[in-house]
């Protein structure tokens, strides 16, 4: 079982794909709602305090908005631990969607540079093209050994 | 109106920067709070596509779709409050282009704020004060005249001041530095009482105003304590005899500045701030020391110099001052230095405040700073405006308490 990192972080369905092929997702554990209440589309359930920025320094210098470093605070550890990803790009934002366009770069980014195995595709626009947006996962994760490798 | 304003809150960043609880609770500290207007993912999508803003955070279209339904009545607010992470450029543009949007089509007052993880409600409440005393009293701001025998005080960061005013006119000021709050305030009270040779217990109404306008209020047992961006545009307005209307109100403090766009007597949108006190009244006061001549002094010598010839600036009070230094070991006239210490403070407004506001003339200066005529004649100069310096203007506020006081007189 590999720690599968995946992104958009709130896709329950990549979760639950990368849950059903026998790895762990690595996500955010938000589904992104009908409609939204709160502040952000993809608002933490948990309590951020001020002290997370500064967490964040870890991965974004101090000259990155505050709001990145809250981010990376938090996907930042999942990152480290991540032995694969799966990258969807262009996706409807039913399909999970994050906040903060210059945080997703920076974790783009440092999944591209973690060396792992990646998997990168486009949201499917057609139902032909999802049929095969599956298979493409299913054997990505199927090729997948314990550590990722 | 005694009900809790209703502030919808258009946001990018404030909860993973940790400061949404400091958010509500300056809102809870006017009693109000800040809402997320409940929109749906389409309403995202359509709201994007028709502002015409292609932006590509998540969170800055939902805060464009946000807007879209405030605006067009969807969702019920009674003012906005828009706040995006300080250094975020895409979040700049939407905050600026939404804070105008709404001003022009929606007659909700809004303010915008960039925020980092060390943001405070402290910080917020006067803004989040000045949103709630515009949703609230709009009658008490529409008042135009002055009534009876009303005093306004206004405590200031580095002054305090007081006025008394009879049916429509000033009939006495004192001015004082700030230095022990109530002390200051008692004596610019007994200046201003003696001038207009009036008792205490005369006074019908009082109104404070200014960072020591809760605790100088309760010492006064003032009828009105409200904060300074409402009370200084009333005051300005007011002062120079433009109550109807758009101008634009610029009030360059001790502490921090003030750059207000006034419709009708009433702050639309308004900024607060100035990174370090290099932008402010602060930095004219040191070089004014430095050059050893009084701040009076200060205004007629910038405007004998010539700023170009002394290389300045005063993004950091510090690095303003080692400059100011410089330049005169270096042989630089006090003239030059004088006018250039004028440019960079209102370059540092220019750039930093007025950006974020639509400059709609006439433009009125005000506050202790507007005195000084170098620094009048440098913002008209990067305006490329007029600028109307309204007689009292170091007043403004104790004016504009005055006046809103007689609202307060009984019967009124």
């Amino acid at each position: 079982m590999a720690k599968v990192f995946i992104y958009p972080a709130t896709s329950l369905i990549l979760s639950d794909l990368v849950a059903r092929f026998g790895h762990e997702p690595l996500g955010a554990a938000l589904s992104i709602r009908e409609r939204i209440q709160t502040p952000g589309l993809e608002s933490p359930p948990l309590q951020i305090t001020p002290e997370d920025p500064k967490k964040g320094l870890r991965y974004a210098a101090v000259e990155v908005p505050s709001g990145v470093r809250g981010r990376m605070a938090i996907y930042g550890p999942l990152l480290e631990q991540s032995e694969a990803a799966i990258i969807v790009t262009d996706a409807e934002m039913a399909f999970g969607c994050m906040g903060c366009a210059r945080t997703n770069e920076l974790i783009l980014f440092s999944l591209r540079q973690r060396g792992i195995p990646l998997l990168e595709l486009t949201y499917p626009k057609s139902e032909e093209e999802g049929v095969q947006f599956v298979k493409a996962i299913r054997e990505f994760l199927a090729g997948l050994q314990e550590g990722g490798s | 109106m005694t009900e809790r304003v209703r502030i919808a809150q258009l946001a990018c960043g404030s909860e993973y920067s940790g400061v949404q609880n400091e958010i509500a609770d300056a809102a809870e500290a006017v009693d109000a709070e800040v809402f997320f207007p409940d929109i749906s993912l389409a309403d995202i999508e359509a709201g994007v596509k028709e502002f015409g803003l292609d932006v590509r955070s998540g969170d800055l279209k939902l805060a464009i779709g946000r807007a879209k339904a405030l605006v067009d009545g969807r969702v019920e607010a009674d003012a906005v409050f828009i706040a995006t992470c300080f250094r975020c450029a895409e979040a700049a543009i939407v905050r600026n282009e939404l804070r105008r949007y709404i001003h022009e089509h929606s007659s909700l007052p809004v303010v915008s704020y960039s925020f980092t993880e060390r943001t405070t409600a402290g910080t917020l409440l006067t803004r989040m004060e000045a949103l709630t005393t515009i949703a609230r009293r709009r009658a008490l701001l529409a008042r135009e005249e002055q009534t009876g025998l009303t005093m306004g005080v206004d405590s200031g960061s580095s002054t305090t001041k007081a006025v008394v005013m009879r049916d429509n006119r000033i009939i006495g000021t004192g001015w004082r530095p700030t230095t022990e709050v109530i002390g200051s305030a008692d004596e610019t009270v007994r200046l201003a009482l003696s001038e207009a040779g009036v008792a205490r217990e005369d006074i019908m109404a009082v109104g404070t105003t200014g960072y020591g306008r809760f605790l100088v209020g309760k010492h006064l047992g003032a009828d009105l304590i409200q904060e300074e961006l409402t009370v200084n545009s009333k005051g300005a307005v007011y002062l120079a005899d433009h109550q109807h209307g758009a101008s634009t109100v610029i009030d360059i403090g001790g502490m921090d500045n003030k750059a207000i766009s006034v419709q009708d007597g009433i702050p639309g949108t308004f900024t607060m701030g100035g990174i370090c006190a290099g932008a402010s009244g602060r930095f004219l006061e040191m070089t004014a020391k430095r050059l050893g001549i009084d701040i009076t002094e200060l205004g007629p010598l910038a405007l004998k110099g010539i700023s170009k010839n002394v290389s300045m600036n005063s993004y950091c009070i510090v690095f303003g001052t080692q400059s100011l230094v410089n330049a005169l070991a270096s042989g630089s006239t006090p003239a030059d230095v004088a006018a250039a210490a004028c440019h960079s403070v209102a370059e540092q407004v220019f750039e930093q405040q007025l950006q974020e506001i639509d400059i709609r003339e006439p433009v009125i200066m005000v506050g202790g700073t507007s005195l000084i005529e170098g620094l009048v004649k440098a913002l008209g100069d990067l305006l490329q405006t007029e600028i109307v310096v309204p007689p009292h203007s170091q007043y403004i506020g104790a004016v504009g308490s005055a006046l809103l006081a007689s609202g307060f007189i009984k019967g009124e």
